[in-house]
């Protein structure tokens, strides 16, 4: 069974570039267009934190370093 | 519960001024974990260059220094030889370093000068606003070829890492790029590996990072790391061109 994880997003830092969004393998990021940051940007956001599986796949492509993954 | 994934204490908590989807930030990071595990950030000194990663230095944990356009090779070598016990790092931009840079890359690697460089291939300059650069390729549209690059009239687009492999000095030479997690731990891997060899003195490495530059090249982010997959790797294939360390393993058996 897959590991469960969490992901945390420093929205305040985020530049709603999306190249986490993609690379989820269980598709669980997306870019919030209900809010904009202080930068002026749609950050990205977790949808369904219970699937995560702690992979660091979005981490790893993140340019800002505005993600942390944790594994439960 | 253990945190798998946080920044790294090799970068200072500034906000980087690069552009959104900008893999820049991405190279920056590699570089600053690779000296976090090697445990070489209290010593180390890097040179940054002219380019976007003008500001290296607000976001480099460590001590760094400013080269004028393409110098950051013999700014990197005084510093070096002056203060050998050091780690020297330079991290450079096509224009910077293929281009107004060629003679300091091609002599420091020549000279096996033992410094390490993090070249960012992004087939374009950048800050300056999305002009062609040496390693532009191809039927590839900016600003000053904007019918795309003819090879006729600019030539073909150079291929440093290549070029580079073939002198003596050039301890070690890659090329990788940041377009998917999978390639980017890869990339981890090798800049780790040329700042080893540096560690252990044995002279100059090179790792040449294929990156992205969605603004000038006027595509998504997303659609960028697509872009330099199809087209730039193809034509600058991911790989190692040289490692002497090796070399002399084989020689030896
Ligand atoms: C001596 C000198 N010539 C020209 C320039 C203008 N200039 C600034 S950055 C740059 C090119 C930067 O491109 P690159 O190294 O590819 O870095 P990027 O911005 O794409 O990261 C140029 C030509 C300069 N600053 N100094
Ligand atoms: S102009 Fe291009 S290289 Fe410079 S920060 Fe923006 S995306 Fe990155």
């Amino acid at each position: 069974m897959a590991a469960k994880g969490r992901v945390t997003f420093s929205q305040d830092q985020c530049k709603g570039c999306g190249l986490c969004v993609d690379v989820c393998p269980v598709h669980i990021l997306a870019l919030d267009r209900e809010s904009i940051n202080a930068k002026g940007y749609n950050p990205a956001y977790c949808t369904d934190q219970e699937k995560c599986i702690a992979c660091t796949n979005c981490a790893t492509m993140c340019p800002d370093l505005v993600i942390v993954v944790e594994r439960l | 519960m253990a945190v798998v994934f946080e920044r790294t204490k090799g970068l200072t908590p500034i906000s980087t001024h690069y552009c959104p989807g900008c893999t820049h930030g991405i190279i920056h990071r590699l570089t600053a974990e690779a000296m976090e595990e090697l445990g070489v950030l209290d010593q180390a000194i890097g040179v940054a260059p002219v380019g976007c990663s003008v500001l290296a230095y607000k976001y480099f944990n460590c001590d760094m220094h400013e080269a004028a356009h393409g110098r950051a090779p013999a700014v990197a070598t005084g510093i070096k030889r002056v203060l050998p016990d050091k780690f020297v790092f330079t991290y450079q931009g096509d224009g910077d370093l293929a281009s107004i840079g060629t003679a300091e890359i091609v002599h420091a690697a020549h000279r096996s000068e033992n410094i390490s460089v993090v070249f960012v291939n992004n087939a374009i300059y950048g800050m300056t606003g999305g002009q062609m650069a040496p390693t532009t390729l191809a039927g590839q549209r900016t600003t000053t070829s904007p019918l795309g690059r003819d090879p006729a009239h600019a030539g073909y687009p150079i291929r440093i890492s290549e070029m580079l492999a073939t002198i003596p000095g050039a301890t070690f030479i890659e090329r990788v790029a940041v377009d998917s997690p999978a390639n980017v731990r890869k990339a981890k891997r090798a800049i780790k590996r040329a700042f080893e060899i540096q560690l252990e003195g044995k002279g100059f490495s090179l790792v040449e990072v294929l990156s992205t530059c969605p603004t000038n090249w006027g595509i998504e982010p997303p659609n960028a790391l697509k872009w330099l997959k199809e087209n730039m790797i193809p034509y600058y294939p991911l790989g190692n061109f040289r490692d002497a360390t090796k070399e002399e393993v084989s020689d030896g058996q």
